[in-house]
């Protein structure tokens, strides 16, 4: 018995095994669910990596500055099953000018063009899988607390921010339709995506100090159980909520 | 038994053709993937991914990064002790 037995759950943002949403869909197949992956990009790498799951999943593409790719999404799904119970969005990207200590001479293109991909997407991908949570459903989103500035992260920080508000105003429109949306804010994990982020390496002393659980940068175990949480039954009145699952940083003033 | 340089190679060769389409035959020992390839960094991902999936050798993405000729990969999954 698993506590995803029977649910299908889409699940965006696998680049390779290190990626958080790849913990994710092993975990989830593990604890019982069907899971579609969509991948960006380098479609043939996700490919590869899928076969590295438990159980090799189907991979779409998904481009969420493309609404053809949007528009068609439910019906891609529909190939492989009938319906969603969850979503994952585990969706991210900013231009290099946007991050490590730029913020000040960040231009509008290179901003819009960070929100587009990881906040207004939260939206986007919501609305796509949307005709196939007729039953409800569980939504659930990446974050890195958004609370206060952090150093380097500059313009992503300000994208989280607005995926936090995003995430409680979709709770708030799709709660009659019986789908929850919330999200779950990682300590800092060391994927092909943080790499990307100038001065990651800033990050490490500060959880290695100030974690009262202590932190893995290693792991991205603990972020994937959270979300398979989320998308089970077992939170079944809660949306609109950051679960943070940060060694306790968050939790904690020095 | 362990796999030769030349079987090596050829593996890679192939892997590298399929992944970034540079003909295996221009795939020699001392070509580096960014500068003579123009492999990018993701490409890179990709081929180190198939090279696990065919050598059983794993490639940290610590080691990646120091891995800049074709030569360092095949050293690299030699060392590693691969057997075939």
């Amino acid at each position: 018995m698993g506590i995803l037995d029977g649910k299908r759950i889409l699940v965006t943002g696998v680049l390779t095994d290190s990626s958080i949403a790849f913990h994710v869909a092993r975990v989830a197949q593990e604890q019982g669910a069907t899971v579609i992956l969509t991948g960006f990009g380098r479609l043939s790498l996700v490919e590869r990596i899928a076969k590295r799951l438990p159980d090799p999943p189907p991979v779409l593409e998904l481009d969420v500055k493309s609404s053809e790719q949007l528009d068609s999404l439910a019906e891609r799904v529909r190939a492989h099953v009938s319906g969603l119970d969850g979503v994952v969005h585990s969706i991210g990207n900013a231009p290099q000018d946007a991050m490590g200590g730029n913020f000040l001479n960040t231009s509008w293109e290179d901003v819009a063009a960070a929100l587009h991909v990881s906040t207004y997407s939260l939206k986007s991908l919501t609305m796509a899988a949307l005709p196939l949570m007729g039953a409800g459903g569980s939504v659930v989103g990446f974050d890195f607390d958004a609370a206060v500035a952090w150093p380097g992260y500059d313009w992503m920080g300000v994208a989280k921010a607005g995926l936090e508000a995003c995430a409680r105003y979709l709770a708030r429109d799709l709660g009659e339709q019986r789908i929850r949306v919330n999200l779950v804010a990682s300590g800092p994990v060391r994927t092909m995506a943080a790499k990307s982020i100038p001065g990651f390496e800033r990050f490490e002393p500060i959880w290695g100090q100030r974690a009262p659980l202590g932190w893995d940068i290693s792991d991205a175990g603990p972020a994937a159980r959270a979300c398979v949480a989320l998308l089970s039954d077992w939170f079944p009145a809660t949306t609109g909520e950051i679960i943070h699952v940060d060694g306790g940083v968050h939790a904690v003033g020095a | 038994m362990a796999m030769t340089e030349q079987e090596i190679l050829a593996g890679l060769g192939e892997i590298i053709d399929e992944i970034a389409g540079v003909p295996a035959d221009q795939v020699t020992p001392d070509k580096t993937f960014i500068d003579d390839l123009d492999i990018d960094s993701l490409s890179m991902v990709e081929i180190a991914v198939a090279a696990q999936d065919k050598f059983g050798v794993e490639i940290p993405d610590e080691e990646l990064k120091n891995l800049k000729t074709v030569q360092d990969v095949v050293v690299f999954v030699q060392r590693s002790g691969v057997s075939a």
